[in-house]
């Protein structure tokens, strides 16, 4: 018998696709934001409002991911935009290398923004790096303000919060500020917006901020600035 | 992963879609996760010239979104009645140490909430508690 030190990490495979992603989208200039959040959160109709307010102004692009159906991607192709679908057919989030394929559909050159809708789930997809430059977090207010709590590894990794459905407050029991002081806990340097997708109301202030981000480009990323919790190496 | 090439064309050809099928269903990432412990096994195996692993270890941090229950249950249905089917897993957890970027003092933080008990200052570098990584492997020559 005979022991092996190996230390290999089990994600190395997708956080190569990942770091070639992530090159590809800087090489044209593009900024990419992965949008994760529980299902039912409210993300693909955040992505409807966004598209509605940019989509004839800049050159968009999104990549839907989903267990089963198209149906998010028919919603997005109203807005004239070109829309790919990736079905997971189960799997619970999208992997770098499912992405660097989804991609290659578009010519990124041409592009201002991509929008990467992951499967919805606050758990598996906090795991995979996809290469995006942002990774933006969604909870809403029809669910428990505790969220950054009970999922601490995804609101870690992300560096914006958008609480959605603000419209529902006077109706649920979510305490605006608490939420915010849990995901701070977690991750002090979380940017906030609190909006609702459905009335409209808060919008304008995410719509600047991506517009910023469009002005910017080469990003000044989610990933390259300094976080407030340093990963270790 | 594989991916199904075959895509379909919806909609004015604006919408693609296509379907990814995990190669043995994956269901959950833990599946996936076993999936790439078994990859980076039999590469080292095949790497050292090894016949038979006996024993696998996997370091998982207290920060990583795994848990060790499904990840044994993944990795004994895939590895079942393959070589690797007799080999133990062995999952060891590793706890979060941070460093406050205040202070400069180290710490094992209360998780989720990574606050040096000393200053409360909450900017921290993380030392420990996000690996996800096979550290060693038994095996028989």
């Amino acid at each position: 018998m005979k022991v092996l030190t190996v230390e290999r990490k089990v994600l190395k495979k997708n956080d190569d696709i990942a770091a070639e992603n992530r090159a590809r989208f800087a090489a044209a200039n593009l900024t990419v934001l992965n949008l994760l959040s529980s299902p039912g959160a409210g993300k693909t109709t955040l992505l409807e409002r966004t598209l509605e307010k940019l989509a004839g102004r800049y050159r968009l692009a999104v990549v839907e991911g989903d267990v089963q159906t198209d149906n998010d991607a028919r919603r997005i192709a109203r807005y004239n935009v070109p829309v790919v679908q990736v079905i997971t057919r189960g799997g619970c989030h999208l992997e770098a290398d499912l992405v660097q394929d989804a991609v290659a559909n578009f010519n990124l050159e041409e592009l201002d923004l991509l929008f990467i809708e992951n499967v919805g789930n606050l758990v598996c997809p906090a795991n995979y790096d996809l290469g995006e430059a942002w990774k933006v977090v969604i909870i809403s207010t029809t669910e428990g303000e505790d969220k950054p709590l009970k999922y601490p590894p995804m609101f870690r990794v992300a560096q914006v919060c958008v609480i959605n459905k603000i419209d529902l407050l006077p109706y649920v029991d979510f305490n605006l500020s608490r939420a915010r002081e849990y995901a701070r806990g977690i991750q002090p340097d979380l940017q906030f917006f609190e909006l609702s997708a459905r009335t409209g109301e808060g919008l304008d202030a995410w719509i600047d901020w991506l517009e910023n981000l469009i002005r910017q480009n080469p990003p000044d990323s989610g990933s390259t600035r300094k976080p407030g919790i340093e990963k270790q190496q | 992963m594989f991916v199904d090439k075959s895509l379909f064309f919806f909609t004015f050809g604006l919408i693609k879609m296509y379907a990814h099928s995990g190669k043995n269903g994956v269901h959950m990432h833990e599946m996936s996760v076993a999936q790439s412990i078994v990859q980076i096994v039999e590469e080292v195996l095949q790497e050292q010239n090894a016949r038979k692993v006996l024993k696998v270890v996997v370091k998982v941090g207290e920060l990583v979104a795994v848990v060790p229950e499904s990840l044994q249950f993944c990795y004994r249905a895939i590895t079942e009645g393959t070589e690797l089917g007799n080999s133990e897993l062995v999952i060891e957890p590793v706890p979060v140490r941070a460093q406050c970027l205040e202070c400069g003092r180290d710490f094992s933080p209360e998780v989720p909430f990574l606050v040096c008990p000393h200053c409360r200052g909450g900017r921290v570098k993380l030392l420990q508690g996000q690996e996800l990584q096979v550290s060693q492997l038994e095996v028989e020559e």
